[in-house]
């Protein structure tokens, strides 16, 4: 896949000798790669398709050596990609040729956790998962839960927002936030939050949940917990129709129930996943609904009662209510290797992310399946129901000439479709480089231009991350400049008192 | 007396600050003056008056979303909602009570500039967790909009965040998206009475550590309970929690807290009723309403205060206070959120309050003080000076010339 990243600054690259023996003084030991060989391991994300070597690697350990890094590298005009595991599923953290790579893995310490405040106080470099462990002793967990969790970074989840399957009930990382330390470009740290609820002033932590990667590096994160519910049930669901199946969802949702999770899967999905992993899915539907519901035994049962209610009148096939806890982690199986199952028919597949306003989705799945016939390449459906967040798959084979092209192409046209439906090009995993040139698609120039004049405020030289995000780079001067016209009619006919 | 404005539509808007750009002078902006009173008093050349940017653009139930132009009453969408079982999760506060005021809950653009969130804030989330899009003037005059319609979006920077508890310093919003969630199908309320606010903490911290799902957790010492606007409750400090959901449920988690909750005190609990009128004056702080005759005299009245701790530093932080002055105290959000009354000075108490944030962490704000007061003290949390400087600068990427609400926050923001 191609992409353009900004151009290489020579003058830096030139210089590259010395800017490597810069970083070693301020990471001693191992903390500094510059051989071509062991920055191979940091040339691409969870976007393989892109690959790009950096100019050097740094690992910091310390919130002074972060600081440092960013004063030398703002001095001195040098730009920088942040980097936790590298899970990164738009490409996030790909590296620039003539940028310092800053891989954040060795903040991997959790520092405080705090259960009388429900809360942890972790390193960026810990795994989300290992949040849930580190707490879990005491019946506690950190609720978002991207299916990357077991290797993506806390730092890399607030840099993208993630989700996961339970956050239409939980919410998304920025829901589960409280506080940061947070490393500006200019080597600058400042404290966002900390233990209590809510921003006192502006809610720069909001904006900076989300940013992947271009307002600031983050060096410690607090983090809300929770009590993990009592018990969970999950109901299997399956429809003749997608139809059927999203009515379903609508009249669950309608009845006020919000479940800790649901998930649609179209019938290739199905299939691959069920001969995968023989989670009990029914094959003879066309639509999957999986449905979990948490809370109290008594609260579970009567949810489960009026799930199956709602399902059959919106004219289920079939219908199953886990009756054990091996069989609710079966029939999640299936979904969880939804991915990988796919991956077995297919040579490689590509994996999109788009958000729709979930009742327009019979309009798109007949979409895409057109679009489907016309690239000649097959999709599989794989959606989380409940919030309107598709997963669509395009299985391809890149060793045949145009097909990564083509599937791009249908990757493009699958986000277009998501916007023109009243959606949006992203619903968890970033715009990264992947989706920075469809973004006009869902913003005007005055859209992004405000949004970049935020990435001022915090990187004035727009060193950090560059060539993500934004489809044009423009200078903060430029955006800066105002165009007042003097000497037009006041208020021209706004009523006024 | 300021010109006041009344724009017809986004439009209009667009037009009323590229004018005010182009003379040079500074705006106002205001809802229903709900929270008028909140904020350094600052003197602008013009009022721009969004009541008349009313209606409800969207509302789809079953994708749990509503839109609306800034000027929509809150009361026409919270009735709308209710007529399809949903609400604000986020329940906005009636500044009604505590300015003395018939301004009445206010606009959806103002509960959301201002980011106010009540009791359910400790299990839903505040206004900002709600807020998915916006539309909006900036103070250079250009219409934007971020966000979108769905509730799963991370397509650019998340705006909406910014503007929760901007004050209308940044834009002018003119219509907004928010998402909604069911309304819970009951609630009780289970009442721990005679705690002392350190017992109080430890009894609201095990029931948020608990499964029981707790949806509010206030403590009221006894000068402050008998204040609450919902008699039946009376005799006492009263240390509150609120369940909610569907029957089955509520009934199996009120045995499991009552049960965790009987070692610390004597228990009652409420029907429906009452819990909801509770919770509503907690919401509001009716316990510190405005006394005087309307319209109110603030110079009169007792001066409010607003802080955010973490839960288990509440007690300490009242205790801090309570030594140096008379104060009356209620606690919200298991003991995390802390509204303060004191009798009338010349600062509201403010080098006590901010003493005592610094000792425990967490931010103050003044909520009610007369104007000569807001004018000569902090009434937003005091920043440090790099968060301070980076504040200036996300308000100048908005607002450079400062024609928004300018100073409302902090002077020069």
């Amino acid at each position: 896949m191609s992409v353009a990243m900004p151009l290489p600054d020579q003058t830096v690259l030139a210089r590259r000798e010395r800017i490597v023996a810069a970083l070693r003084d301020i990471v001693p030991g191992e903390g500094v790669i510059a051989a071509e060989r062991e920055m191979r391991p940091y040339e691409t994300d969870g976007l393989t398709a892109y690959r790009q070597l950096p100019m050097v690697v740094v690992l910091p350990e310390t919130t002074q050596q972060v600081s440092r890094i960013l004063a030398f590298c703002h001095a001195e005009g040098i730009k920088v990609v942040p980097r936790g595991a590298g899970t990164s599923l738009s490409g996030g953290a790909l590296p620039l040729s003539d940028g310092v790579l800053l891989g954040m893995a060795k903040f991997n310490r959790i520092r405080e956790i705090d259960f009388a405040n429900r809360l942890a106080v972790v390193e960026p470099g810990v795994t989300n998962l290992a949040v849930t462990q580190a707490v879990e002793h005491a019946g506690f967990y950190y609720a978002p839960d991207p299916s990357s969790q077991i290797a993506c970074t806390i730092g890399g989840n607030v840099a993208e927002n993630s989700g996961g399957v339970h956050c239409l009930k939980y919410g998304m990382t920025t829901n589960n936030l409280l506080g940061c330390e947070l490393v500006l470009m200019t080597g600058e740290v400042v404290r966002l939050g900390g233990k209590h609820l809510d921003a006192g002033g502006y809610d720069l932590l909001g904006v900076v949940t989300g940013s992947e990667g271009l307002l600031g590096v983050v060096t410690e994160i607090t983090v809300r917990i929770l009590k993990k519910p009592d018990g969970a049930r999950t109901v299997l669901i399956g429809f003749a129709s997608s139809e059927d199946a999203g009515e379903c969802v609508g009249k669950v949702i309608g009845a006020g129930i919000i479940p800790a999770g649901m998930e649609m899967m179209d019938r290739p999905a199905i299939r691959a996943a069920e001969e995968f992993v023989h989670a009990g899915y029914p094959l003879d539907v066309d639509a999957l609904l999986i449905v979990e519901v948490d809370g109290p035994r008594a609260e579970v049962d009567h949810l489960i009662t009026r799930l199956e209610v709602i399902a059959h009148s919106c004219r289920a096939v079939t219908c199953r209510a886990s009756r054990s806890e091996e069989e609710r982690l079966l029939f999640w199986a299936g979904r969880k290797a939804a991915f990988p199952a796919v991956g077995r028919i297919s040579p490689d597949y590509y994996c999109m992310d788009g958000t729709i306003p979930r009742a327009r989705l019979p309009q798109v799945l007949k979409r895409m399946r057109e679009l489907s016939e016309t690239y000649g390449l097959a999709v599989a459906n794989v959606f989380h129901a409940g919030d309107g967040n598709l997963h669509p798959l395009i299985l391809y084979d890149a060793n045949r000439p145009g097909e990564l092209e083509r599937t791009e192409k249908f990757g493009a046209d699958i986000l277009r479709l998501c916007v023109e439906v009243g959606g949006v090009l992203t619903g968890e995993h970033g715009v990264g480089v992947e989706k920075r040139d469809l973004m006009p698609a869902m913003f005007s120039e005055a859209d992004l231009n405000q949004q970049q004049r935020i990435k001022c405020a915090f990187d004035d030289k727009g060193l950090l991350n560059p060539g993500k995000v934004f489809p044009t780079l423009h200078r903060c001067a430029e955006l800066g400049r105002m165009h007042v016209h003097a000497g037009r009619v006041a208020f021209p006919d706004i009523p006024r008192f | 007396m300021s010109d006041t404005l009344r724009p017809r539509d986004a439009k209009d808007v667009e037009a009323a600050v590229q004018s005010a750009l182009a003379e040079g002078k500074t705006m106002e902006i205001v809802g229903h003056g709900s929270k008028r009173a909140i904020g350094r008093p600052a003197q602008s050349d013009l009022t721009l008056d969004l009541s008349t940017l009313s209606g409800v653009t969207l509302y789809e139930p079953q994708e749990l979303v509503l839109s609306a132009k800034a000027g929509t009453p809150l009361a026409e969408i919270e009735a709308l909602l209710a007529a399809k079982d949903q609400q604000l999760a986020f329940e906005p506060m009636n500044c009604a009570a505590i300015f003395g005021g018939a301004a009445g809950p206010g606009t959806i653009g103002g509960a959301l500039a201002a980011n106010v969130s009540g009791p359910r804030r400790i299990k839903s989330g505040a206004a900002r967790d709600h807020f998915l899009g916006v539309c909006a003037v900036s103070g250079r005059g250009e219409t934007f909009k971020s966000g979108g319609r769905v509730v799963k979006n991370v397509t650019g920077y998340d705006l909406c965040k910014l503007m929760a508890g901007s004050w209308g310093t940044l834009a002018v919003m003119t219509e907004l998206t928010i998402k909604v969630l069911p309304r819970p199908e009951t609630e009780q309320t289970l009442l721990i009475r005679g705690l002392e606010p350190g017992q109080a903490i430890t009894a609201m911290t095990a029931a948020m550590g608990s499964s029981c799902d707790v949806s509010g957790a206030a403590h009221l010492p006894a000068e402050v309970a008998v204040r609450v606007p919902a008699g039946e409750i009376a005799g006492g400090a009263i240390t509150a929690l609120r369940l909610e959901g569907f029957s089955p449920s509520v009934a199996e988690r009120m045995r499991m807290l009552e049960a965790l909750m009987r070692p610390f005190g004597e228990l009652a609990s409420t029907d429906e009723t009452i819990s909801r009128r509770f919770w509503a004056a907690i919401r509001d702080v009716a316990p510190f309403a405005a006394e005087g005759p309307a319209p109110p005299a603030l110079e009169d009245e007792r001066a409010l205060w607003r802080v955010s701790t973490a839960p288990s530093r509440g007690a300490e932080f009242a205790a801090i206070i309570a030594n140096a002055a008379h104060v009356h105290i209620f606690y919200d959000w298991a003991g995390g959120l802390i509204w303060l009354a004191l009798d009338p000075s010349h600062d509201a108490g403010a080098a006590l309050i901010r003493g005592a944030v610094a000792a425990t962490g967490g931010h103050a704000t003044l909520i009610r003080a007369p104007p000569s007061v807001r004018a000569a003290i902090e009434v937003f949390p005091p920043q440090d000076p790099s968060v301070a400087a980076l504040t200036k600068r996300v308000k100048d990427s908005f607002d450079p010339r400062g024609v928004l609400n300018p100073g409302r926050m902090w002077a020069g923001v």
